[in-house]
């Protein structure tokens, strides 16, 4: 247990410094939420029936299985986290939960989350939620996100994973629908992040992320932005065309997607060192995949398609 | 920091590990009641 997170008492105690709330921030919350709602679509989406119990457990435990690759990503990027200012108030590089604390709670609530969830659910999605967790960590954050600029595009499957791990908790199962809603947010993630990367490239290259500004610089970030655009927005009409979805999300979906694609467009227009379009794509994408999900979520339960 | 900040603090984490148990216990309790056919 490191000096800087624990708080010296009597003779031979040491207590972390950490808070629940501190302890509660490791599991990154806004991004737990989203994987939750991907997650909660991919169920209603599958065919076939979960007792509504057994899908709040599995809920829960694609939730803890997420916040635990995010504690654990926590730990292991305390270093890079210490120097930008994004994430220098996190726990770790804020002193606040050391280290080792941060790694024993992610393993455990890892370990725990797939173990109930092969246990209250099924094996399939257990798997899935095993490999998840794996792919963040060891592809994603150990391997990735230090060496290549390609890191978000490759990393981006596993937050593309929890729709699939919902679809799999209702059947068992992987199929077109659940890889369809994997590659919607698979094409989402190098938009997303590159547009945020690109106002915060100077961190990156400060932490020594190779982020794609950083390596290619800006004129071929904002080209590839434009690229996985031009992938993603067809690719949400999709569902409407394979009975998954109905024509009215189909619409929708393309209206958004309309935007989305203007949007990047504008990043890809604009001159060096002017972020604002980026800025708006950022924001947008953030708003445009949960429209997308919220609109397959509401072609099933309200329209019954 | 003074010896009542920490207690303060250690008491906070307490109660939330104890809350987080309770919810367990109960989602455990549910969902083996569910598997074992007990609920509709």
């Amino acid at each position: 247990m490191s000096d800087s997170a624990t708080v010296s008492g009597r003779v031979g105690e040491q207590v972390s410094a950490g808070t629940a709330a501190d302890f509660a921030a490791l599991l990154k919350p806004r991004v737990m939420s989203l994987v939750v709602f991907t997650a909660a679509v991919g169920m209603a989406l599958a065919p076939g029936d979960l007792h509504p119990v057994l899908a709040i457990a599995a809920l829960v435990c694609i939730a803890v299985g997420a916040g635990a690759s995010g504690a654990i990503n926590m730990w292991y990027d305390a270093d890079i986290d210490r120097v930008m200012q994004r994430t220098a108030a996190r726990p770790i590089p804020a002193g606040r939960v050391a280290p080792g604390e941060a790694l024993g709670f992610g393993v455990t609530l890892a370990v725990g989350s797939v173990l109930t969830m092969g246990l209250f659910v099924n094996v399939a999605a257990a798997a899935l939620l095993a490999l998840t967790i794996a792919f963040y960590v060891f592809v994603y954050t150990m391997w990735l996100k230090r060496r290549t600029p390609q890191n978000i595009v490759i990393g981006g499957a596993a937050g593309a994973f929890p729709p699939m791990i919902g679809w799999a908790a209702v059947n068992g199962e992987v199929a077109l629908g659940s890889v369809v809603l994997f590659a919607i947010i698979f094409m989402w993630t190098p938009p997303h992040f590159w547009a945020l990367s690109l106002y915060k490239a100077g961190e990156y290259a400060r932490a020594g992320v190779p982020m794609l500004p950083v390596v290619a610089g800006e004129r071929e970030t904002r080209r590839q932005i434009l690229i996985y655009s031009l992938l993603l927005t067809p690719l949400a009409v999709l569902p409407s065309f394979i009975g998954m979805a109905s024509p009215a999300y189909g619409a929708v979906a393309a209206a958004l997607g309309l935007i989305f694609l203007v949007a990047a467009f504008a990043v890809s227009r604009a001159g060096a060192g002017d972020y604002r379009a980026a800025r708006r794509l950022f924001g947008y994408s953030i708003f445009y995949l949960a429209a997308i999900f919220a609109g397959l979520l509401a072609d099933r339960l309200w329209l019954g398609l | 920091m003074p010896l009542s900040d920490r207690h303060r603090q250690k008491r906070g984490r307490n109660f939330a590990l104890a809350g987080v148990l309770v919810l367990l216990v109960v989602l455990f309790f549910v969902v083996s009641i569910v598997k074992m056919g007990g609920a509709p």
